[in-house]
């Protein structure tokens, strides 16, 4: 297969801003809203997944020839379900704390639209090469949102970024008043709201058409 | 009773799937633009998620959690890492056999929930409740409960948010926010409001 260098940087960098699956294609907002209360969480949890898209769109690319289109979606699961498992089980060996507090979100990423999307979209149409690319570069789209948002939760709502104080809080005898809106759940909705907003007001063309 | 009619509560209010764990959002934000077909879709999902969380505990308890495999004369057998596999193995099979009998016994409810039942295969709010009944340790007629509440409470969120984009079609949203936006802060000021749930017991 020949290896086109700017089809490769396109595949590579498109999904995250141009085509981020989060913003744009409504993808794998499931588990992600979740753990991005702080950033170390977020961070951990968008190299699982990153990993598990990866690995997935390249092992189905490769049998892509040999899957009846009738089971596809078995066989998929299958593949999908058993790297999660083995992602579940290095981060219980070598972040047994950071996967407490992911609890059953890793799990989930089996059952997360990006993964399943990309090989259906994707890997099941292309090269393993370019489909490890295409993995790769979603899965940055998606860490690249999930790392942001952890950001402005994590330092507004509790004046800290990975655990180390930025901001000295008042109940620390500090100056900042920390922000509890933040530390709830529905505040991930409010900022990647606004983040999807900023994005398409820099990139008009992902406006969407009046009803 | 009372520990049911508490589990119920909380399940369906408190700890609402989609607007506290925010689980079930792909599906949760892409079929809500319609309050009638985002009712279909709320149904089934209450109907696989009664199913899956049960039998899902039943296999737990019985093959898969340690020294559950006595009675076949493995007591220290531990095959709990094969969790994952099996739950999805078992809700994409429900769902399967679910859309087969519907579609032999009620064609027009069949019908009406068409392309929805396969998707709920990847709704991470089914799975999200069969994790959930894991962590928690929940037992059989718990995790009925559980199953039951948690479906009802998806099923009324995506109802709500359904209503409210149905009317939102006449407002004038900012060019940038319209569509997928402004249903973001929508979610985020509904989830506000299931918040004030917090701390019910009965």
């Amino acid at each position: 297969m020949a290896f086109d260098k700017q089809e490769a940087k396109s595949v590579l960098l498109g999904p995250i801003f141009n085509n981020n699956p989060i913003a744009l294609q409504v993808l794998g907002i499931c588990s992600a809203l979740a753990v991005t209360v702080k950033l170390e969480t977020a961070f951990v949890m968008s190299l699982a997944l990153t990993a598990v898209v990866a690995f997935s769109n390249l092992l189905i690319s490769l049998i892509r020839h040999h899957i009846p289109s009738s089971i596809r979606i078995i066989v998929q699961m299958t593949i999908i379900a058993s790297l999660v498992i083995m992602v579940d089980q290095i981060l219980k060996a070598y972040a047994y704390e950071v996967s407490k507090q992911l609890a059953v979100f890793v799990g989930l990423i089996i059952t997360n639209c990006i993964v399943m999307g990309r090989a259906e979209a994707y890997a099941m149409k292309n090269g393993p090469v370019m489909s490890f690319l295409d993995g790769i570069g979603n899965g940055l789209g998606y860490s690249i949102l999930l790392i942001v948002v952890a950001f402005f939760r994590e330092l507004f709502g509790s004046g800290k970024l990975w655990g180390q104080t930025i901001f000295q809080t008042v109940s620390d005898g500090g100056w900042y008043q920390t922000n509890g809106l933040l530390l709830l759940p529905a505040s991930s909705f409010f900022i990647i709201g606004l983040l999807i907003w900023a994005l398409r007001t820099w990139k008009t063309d992902q406006v969407e058409e009046k009803e | 009773m009372e520990h049911y009619i508490s589990l119920f509560v909380r399940a369906v209010f408190v700890e609402n799937l989609a607007l506290s764990f925010l689980l079930g959002m792909c599906t949760f934000l892409a079929v809500s633009k319609k309050v009638q077909t985002s009712i279909g879709l709320g149904i089934a999902v209450i109907v696989v998620q009664t199913i899956t969380v049960p039998v899902n505990n039943l296999l737990l308890n019985n093959l898969l959690a340690e020294g559950a495999l006595t009675w076949a004369g493995f007591p220290e057998a531990d095959l709990s890492f094969l969790g994952l596999i099996v739950y999805i193995g078992v809700i994409a099979a429900v769902v399967q056999i679910l859309e087969m009998t519907l579609d032999k016994f009620f064609p027009a409810l069949y019908q009406s929930l068409g392309i929805f039942l396969p998707l709920i295969t990847v709704n991470c709010a089914i799975m999200g409740g069969s994790l959930f009944m894991v962590e928690r340790d929940y037992n059989l007629s718990e995790s009925v409960v559980f199953g039951l509440g948690s479906g009802f409470g998806w099923a009324l969120a995506i109802a709500a948010l359904a209503g409210i984009r149905e009317k939102m079609k006449y407002s004038d949203v900012p060019d940038g926010l319209r569509g997928l936006g402004i249903t973001f802060i929508v979610v985020g000021l509904m989830a506000l409001g299931f918040m004030s749930f917090t701390g019910i017991k009965l």
